[in-house]
């Protein structure tokens, strides 16, 4: 059971992330202090439900790169909802988060499917289209906490039995997508597309629903991550989540979701969220040059897919072995 | 692809339906700079001919180099960040008082090592060009920040930034075009006129088949990688000069301008098809429409949205025409006679041949 769960992709970010701790912590032990890793999970909430949602798009090898947008359009969107209506009870600003990510993620996953063209473009193109939507909206006003009810800024602060909020619906998502795309047929389906999307076609499988789905999927989780993300903050601008995509990209790649579909989990990407946002504050606690970061968010990707290639040749070459002695 | 069947004889289906997407394309560039010329205040006038050939010049520098490797199947979306890290080393060097003559070809070199390694990965390690280029466009950009941190070197030289900003007599000719027009026309003359240039083609409409007609594609992508980081860096000099400016930020987001020209000039995104002229078509057409909203006082980052737009629509509208044009073919030969039904795509038959 332990083995099935950490299987050795998993378990090589869990080394880095031990490595890592133990350095920083060596170095300063007030990064392991309460404040510390509330803040790093909350930091890892946001990011692994934006990884969720990548992943189940990057399983059917398609990707996309407008969630950072996504997030901050649904974010303003909830920001001024609420400052017009105070007495909006939280889960009405949940929904509504999910309601504009929704329809951005339809969008894409229309696209995509319909207009057969490589999600790649499609999502950098709507990257920007999506975000100057929401300059244009803000036309460079700010929403601020004050501006907030205090109902939702009490939503991004506080705990139920020492677990916040944010950190215990990134769990609710992360433990539905899955157990989706574990054990029910639509879950399968995605990984079949992925693998071979000729023979899912074969198979009986609709690829282009299943396309469009796993888009909506993604823009929903996006749009749920900008109401965390404001719940959080409290500042939103038009700029909210801006080159948030890169993190999310390299949180599901470092955590072993194949660019070309057909192979990864939603786990190893939380965790590779997790390992970005300890990395994150690790540069910090260290007093590093936090221009550092983004550097090693692409070394890491580079990393992961180049252990990701070796994997995978060692396999083929074990398989070509195994059918010559046949 | 299906559209790649060659009729019986006379030139190839996809090579009339590029010739006129590329039509269309400079068309439409001609009849927008026009309209706006008359009805956007202020477009028409030389000094605005200038602003507009100083803005594309970093994107159609791009442009040259990502259309090869577009057309060979790959992409390369760190090219803003080579840029950015370019201007970044060029500000530390001048910081460390070399001179501006041995700084600019040392930038333009690191833009083609940053290239060399984009081809590494790609090439040697075989390893997705997507997903390759969103990690160096992480890593170059964070190098950039670590080489300058957020501050800026504006000190350059005046003799070369008013040579970058000036123009040939004082006209409305930016002297920085000719350089440009140079190298576009080798661009050119390599893509549509040279081995090198059908074996990019060949690449990108089979890789295998290239393969097998003796076009060392794993080489050629290398090349390609390298060409593009070194223009990158070029465009990263001429960059930095014109604003007189080294940030770590320069350029940011411009992968998204190049490639949406590139697209937009009838380049296809699953590579083997696509002209030079097309894309320089394209290059004018994405800056001439954004110079033409600015002056009508349309923010920046509203611009972003034609941008997004004009890049999804260029690259679904060749897939509509196509696939609009197959249904069309198939009605007609339903009727008479029909053709053997060519299975095999349009270039393995013509190497076959």
């Amino acid at each position: 059971m332990l083995g099935a769960i950490f299987r050795a992709r998993e378990s090589g970010i869990v080394l880095a992330l031990v490595v890592l701790v133990v350095v920083t912590v060596t170095q300063n032990p007030r990064f392991l202090s309460g404040q510390s890793i509330r803040d790093i999970l909350l930091g890892t909430a946001i990011l692994a439900v934006l990884a969720v949602g990548q992943s189940v798009v990057m399983i059917t090898r398609n990707i996309d790169l407008s969630v950072g947008s996504v997030l901050g359009l649904s974010a303003f969107a909830v920001g001024s909802l609420l400052r017009g209506n105070p007495g909006l009870p939280v889960v009405v600003a949940l929904l509504a988060g999910l309601a504009v990510g929704a329809v951005c993620g339809l969008v894409n996953g229309a696209v995509v499917r319909f207009g057969q063209v490589p999600a790649l473009v499609v999502t950098l193109g709507t990257l920007y289209a999506f975000r100057g939507v929401s300059y244009f909206w803000a036309g460079g006003q700010q929403i601020n906490a004050d501006q907030l009810p205090g109902s939702f800024l009490g939503f991004g602060d506080s705990s139920v039995l020492g677990v916040p909020w944010l950190v215990l619906i990134a769990v609710v998502v992360m433990v539905v997508a899955g157990v989706v795309l574990r054990n029910y047929r639509g879950g399968r389906e995605l990984y079949a597309m992925g693998s071979s999307p000729q023979a899912a076609r074969l198979a009986g499988i609709k690829v282009g629903r299943n396309t469009t789905v796993a888009f909506l999927v993604s823009g929903a989780l996006a749009g749920l991550a900008g109401v965390l993300f404001a719940a959080r903050f409290g500042t939103i601008d038009a700029a909210a989540g801006t080159g948030y995509e890169l993190n999310v990209v390299a949180a599901a790649v470092v955590g072993g979701v194949a660019v070309f579909g057909g192979s990864g989990s939603v786990w190893g990407a939380s965790l590779g969220a997790l390992l970005l946002t300890v990395i994150g504050s690790a540069l910090a606690v260290l007093d590093i040059n936090q221009f550092w970061q983004q550097a090693i968010v692409g070394a890491l990707i580079l990393l992961a897919i180049g252990a990701d290639r070796l994997v995978a040749v060692r396999v083929t070459r074990s398989l070509k072995k195994r059918n010559s002695h046949v | 692809m299906s559209d790649t069947a060659a009729p019986s004889g006379g030139r190839p289906a996809w090579l009339s339906r590029l010739a006129s997407w590329d039509a269309a394309v400079i068309l439409v560039t001609v009849v927008v700079l026009l309209v706006a010329s008359g009805a956007v205040d202020n477009f028409g006038t030389s000094r605005n001919y200038t602003f507009l050939l100083l803005d594309l010049l970093p994107i159609a520098l791009i442009a040259l180099p990502m259309t090869f490797i577009i057309v060979t199947g790959e992409i390369d979306l760190s090219v803003a960040s080579t840029l950015g890290l370019t201007s970044a080393v060029m500000g530390s060097l001048w910081n460390t008082g070399m001179t501006i003559e041995s700084i600019i070809p040392i930038s333009i070199v690191l833009g083609a090592v940053l290239g060399a390694v984009n081809g590494f990965f790609v090439t040697v390690l075989k390893l997705p060009s997507l997903a390759v280029t969103i990690g160096t466009m992480a890593l170059y950009r964070g190098l950039a920040f670590v080489v300058l941190g957020d501050g800026a070197v504006a000190d350059f030289p005046r003799a070369y930034t008013s040579w970058v900003t000036g123009t040939l007599g004082g006209g409305p000719i930016p002297n920085v075009l000719v350089p440009l027009v140079v190298l576009a026309l080798v661009f050119g003359v390599v893509l549509h006129a040279t081995p090198i240039g059908r074996a990019v083609f060949a690449a990108g409409a089979s890789e295998q088949a290239a393969r097998f007609a003796g076009v060392r594609t794993g080489r050629l992508k290398f090349w390609l990688y390298v060409v593009c980081g070194a223009m990158s860096g070029l465009a990263g000099v001429l960059w930095t000069l014109r604003y007189s400016s080294a940030r770590a930020d320069n350029g940011f987001g411009m992968e998204l301008a190049v490639v949406a020209a590139v697209l937009l000039g009838g380049v296809s995104i699953f590579g083997g098809k696509g002209t030079l002229p097309g894309v320089l078509a394209g290059v004018v057409l994405l800056a001439g429409l954004q110079n033409a909203l600015r002056l009508q006082d349309v923010s920046n980052e509203a611009l972003n949205i034609v941008t997004g737009v004009l890049l999804i629509v260029s690259v679904l509208l060749p897939n509509i025409l196509s696939s609009a044009r197959a249904a069309l073919r198939r009605r007609r030969r339903r009727s008479p006679s029909p053709d053997p039904p060519s299975s095999d795509p349009g270039v393995l038959a013509g190497i076959e041949q």
